[in-house]
């Protein structure tokens, strides 16, 4: 190839950002676009919560005040939706786009353009998702599961927008988890051996096989929604031959590979933060990446735990109970190392490392509960109760969110070259930490007790055990304006970061000065910075 | 940077107005075409929605032909590295995975249907009793001629499947020749990348342009097959199970035909226009490589849809 046009070209990117709003637009830099999914990630999480805090101001009594049960309906369904699309999913990606690169000493990401694609879709695909809330017949109100036949026979029309806002939302997720493949398998600075990548890069390689694997079966199930809907099929009308139950095993077979791809980069984030605090190495960094790769392959075995009462064949309930339960070994595995860099190392409690000690315990307790309702027979009774609520709800807030937060404080310092306003990034995981419990901790005994899921009134009993929850969900909602204001107030100022920012930071983005330059590693970084972890 | 060292630079494109721009056209078709669906079920006029759709789609194609153009063009400035061309093949690589993910799930709600559902709807087994208070005259078969509700969904009169296997039947029987025109249509493809790579112009472009004919001969047999089915068979997608997998099954592979015989086309063109080198042909490669990935789901199809 001609060396002297590739020298040419890349001598003009020597200049930094363009102005002005087309920057944003139209841009192919890694460090922006990850900046947009994560400032788009945080505005839909207020979305998605504001959501919550209807449902929660709804609960804190008995009886019906604020909204009609199928306006509550549209609200457990579109806060679900938004929360896994809009908040988690695009924040991983997020972190993705501004990290990996930096951490395996790559340019930028391997397809730069189609990058910004994946993000610029995201807006229009919830912009009509969300306004389906204002169309004729309200929201979908089926739940973010969207169980056929309340999906096809009896949903509303607007059924239509958001099967294909999922549409392109799992395109703009598919093409994204392409390049986050491309870039870590081909862009990695000569020494970069896949066993020497951060754990971070190697949990998004897997997540990113994940996305690749469940998203198309998610258009496939959606399509068949809609043409059961529009053009008369009987996928799941059994009336002609189909199965609604066969909507379930395709849903879940992407839902549970999913709910990994939701936690994989949030373990990926724990595991650089707790040895930087611990002033250790990660104890038993290959067991991690095998534990991971477990985790993934398991993923795919065990969708039909979330259909135990649905009327299966037992040789199916048994395999899917085992296979389910096999999971708890190599999340063990994680656990246990994570505990174990900890173990007599010389620990200081900042920010991120609460929040990654948060996750570790309360990851751990939303596990437990996991492992509970894998029982087959004890399933039937927590099945679509507040038991099940609490449980996913500990390895997502607690879990993946807190592992989010953790993130953005530890990293927060390298993207804007000020370190963040530590007494309020306390404050805000203090405040965190209580509301986060007080909100979910009491649904479990709502649950045991008996107290459905997605019902927006209830019996006497359940009473105070809800206004407790609901006090925590308005703490912890409110709490996370601390948290916009930490970072804005990060943004515009404050003390210098150093290039190093924590003292027992190790790998290449912290080689890099702080905040880190537009374009970094144009050419790859000395083979000698690249260490074992 | 003006060492020459062994490390190409990785060319990192400038601002492009080609993502912001087709997630516009994306998203206005997506919006227009669900507004057609919903009009129709309405029994609403479809004019706006349908420009919507048709807006969208417009602004979509004309920015991925740009799009691809732009690379084509930076390609044959020689910009990419032999790194950036891996991090092609890897996409493709994937991309082709996520379709073979996408058929999985049609072959998934084949199965589950044809081994379980059907047969539980049937009477058989630890779940048949719901079929005997659901239909209890229902009985399973595939294809499936008599739907559980038969006022539903009205029932065809005829499946598509083999009923024979002798060469007689097989000679008359229109996916067999379909799945002897598709298979041929991969060899001489592969000739045709042979011919490439030999630096043989003339046999390249002939082999193409039989590939091509092949796809399109292939679509107008299907459209045959529909005709058919809709005319002769009463399987519509409306005629319960047994039609509903049939259609999106081959449908969506004849779509997926429809998108690689353009690629191909795109192909032969380009070829006219002596885009490749023996050494340098991604393009090409990449629409290979979907040909025959679209040729291997056409078995899996011919198997499962019409043998089995």
């Amino acid at each position: 190839m001609s060396t002297s046009a590739a020298l040419d070209h890349s001598h003009d990117h020597h200049h930094g950002p363009a102005k002005g709003i087309t920057r944003w637009l139209f841009t192919t830099n890694h460090k922006d676009i990850g900046s947009m999914y994560l400032w788009f990630s945080f505005a839909m999480f207020l979305l998605g919560g504001t959501f919550a805090l209807v449902i929660r101001a709804e609960l804190f009594q008995p009886g019906l005040q604020f909204v009609d049960p199928s306006f509550f309906n549209q609200m457990t369904t579109m806060h679900g939706l938004v929360m896994v699309f809009g908040a988690v999913m695009p924040a991983f990606v997020g972190l993705a786009n501004w990290m990996i690169p930096l951490m395996i000493g790559a340019p930028d990401m391997a397809l730069p353009r189609m990058n910004n694609w994946s993000f610029w879709i995201l807006p229009f695909a919830f912009a009509m998702m969300v306004s389906t809330l204002f169309m004729e017949g309200g929201g979908p109100n089926f739940g973010w599961t969207f169980y056929a036949p309340l999906s096809t026979t009896y949903g509303p029309p607007s059924t239509t927008f958001f099967i294909f806002a999922v549409h392109i939302l799992g395109a703009s997720s598919i093409m994204g988890a392409i390049n986050v493949i491309a870039t870590i398998l081909n862009m990695r600075a000569p020494g970069m051996t896949l066993m020497k990548m951060p754990l971070f890069v190697w949990t998004w390689l897997i997540t990113a096989y994940l996305l690749i694997a469940v998203m198309p079966v998610l258009a496939g199930v959606v399509t068949m929604m809609l043409f059961d809907i529009h053009f008369g099929t009987a996928f799941f009308d059994a009336a002609g031959g189909g199965d609604p139950v066969l909507f379930q095993h395709l849903f879940w077979f992407f839902g549970h590979p999913e709910v990994y791809i939701m936690i994989l980069p949030a373990f990926g984030i724990v595991s650089a933060i707790i040895p930087t605090f611990a002033r250790k190495r990660l104890f038993g960094y290959d067991s991690m990446v095998y534990a991971t790769a477990s985790i993934a392959f398991l993923s795919f075995i065990v969708w039909a735990h979330h259909m135990f009462t649905v009327g299966m064949p037992l040789a199916g309930q048994l395999f899917f109970m085992y296979a389910t339960m096999l999971i708890a070994v190599p999340t063990g595995v994680k656990v246990f190392n994570w505990v174990a860099t900890m173990f007599r190392g010389s620990m200081t409690f900042e920010t991120p490392m609460l929040f990654a000690i948060a996750f570790v315990v309360l990851f751990t307790i939303g596990g437990f509960t996991g492992v509970m309702l894998a029982i087959t027979p004890v399933d039937f009774q927590y099945h679509d109760t507040y038991f099940v609520v609490a449980h996913f709800h500990y390895v997502l807030v607690p879990g993946a969110v807190f592992s989010l937060m953790a993130a953005v404080y530890y990293w927060l310092p390298k993207w804007t070259g000020y370190m963040y306003d530590e007494t309020l990034g306390k404050l805000h995981f203090w405040l965190s930490f209580i509301g986060v419990n007080l909100l979910f901790f009491p649904q479990h005994f709502l649950g045991l007790a008996g107290m459905p899921r997605r019902i927006p009134d209830y019996a006497l009993q359940f009473a105070d055990f809800n206004w407790i929850s609901s006090v925590g969900g308005f703490l912890f909602g409110f709490s996370q304006l601390i948290l916009l204001f930490v970072v804005i107030k990060c943004v515009r100022g404050g003390k210098k970061a150093t290039a190093q920012v924590w003292e027992g930071a190790q790998g290449l983005e912290w080689t890099v000065p702080s905040p880190a330059p537009y374009h970094t590693f144009e050419t790859p970084p000395d083979a000698s910075l690249i260490k074992a972890q | 940077m003006a060492s020459e060292s062994s490390h190409e630079t990785y060319y990192v494109p400038e601002q492009s107005k080609f993502p912001f721009f087709a997630s516009i056209g994306l998203f206005l078709t997506v919006f227009g075409l669900g507004n057609v669906l919903n009009d129709i079920s309405a029994d609403a006029s479809v004019t706006g929605s349908t420009w919507t759709a048709l807006i969208g789609f417009t602004i979509l194609s004309f920015i991925l032909f740009q799009w691809f153009a732009t690379t084509i063009r930076e390609n044959r400035a020689g910009l990419n590295s032999a790194q950036l061309k891996r991090s092609y093949v890897w996409g493709m690589s994937w991309f082709i995975f996520s379709e073979v993910m996408f058929f999985a799930a049609f072959f998934g709600a084949l199965f589950y249907v044809r081994t379980l559902s059907v047969p539980w709807l049937g009477g058989e087994g630890a779940k048949g009793s719901a079929g005997e208070f659901l239909w209890p005259e229902f009985q399973a078969a595939w294809p499936l001629l008599v739907n559980p509700d038969p006022s539903a969904y009205p029932s065809p009169h005829e499946g598509l499947n083999v009923t024979s296997w002798s060469p007689a039947f097989f000679a008359g029987y229109l996916p067999f020749w379909n799945t002897v025109i598709l298979i041929t249509s991969s060899v001489t493809l592969h000739f045709a990348h042979v011919a490439l790579k030999a630096e043989n112009r003339k046999r390249l472009i002939q082999w193409m342009v039989v590939t091509v004919a092949l796809g399109i001969i292939f679509l107008g047999l299907q459209a045959m097959e529909y005709v058919e089915a809709y005319g002769h068979y009463g399987i519509t997608l409306d005629s319960g199970i047994y039609g509903s997998t049939f259609f999106l099954l081959t449908g969506f592979h004849g779509f997926h035909v429809t998108l690689g015989t353009f690629m191909l086309a795109v192909m032969l063109i380009r070829c006219l226009k002596g885009h490749f080198k023996p050494n340098d042909h991604f393009g090409f490669e990449a629409a290979a490589w979907y040909w025959h990935f679209v040729d291997v789901v056409w078995v899996g199809l011919f198997i499962f849809v019409y043998l089995w």
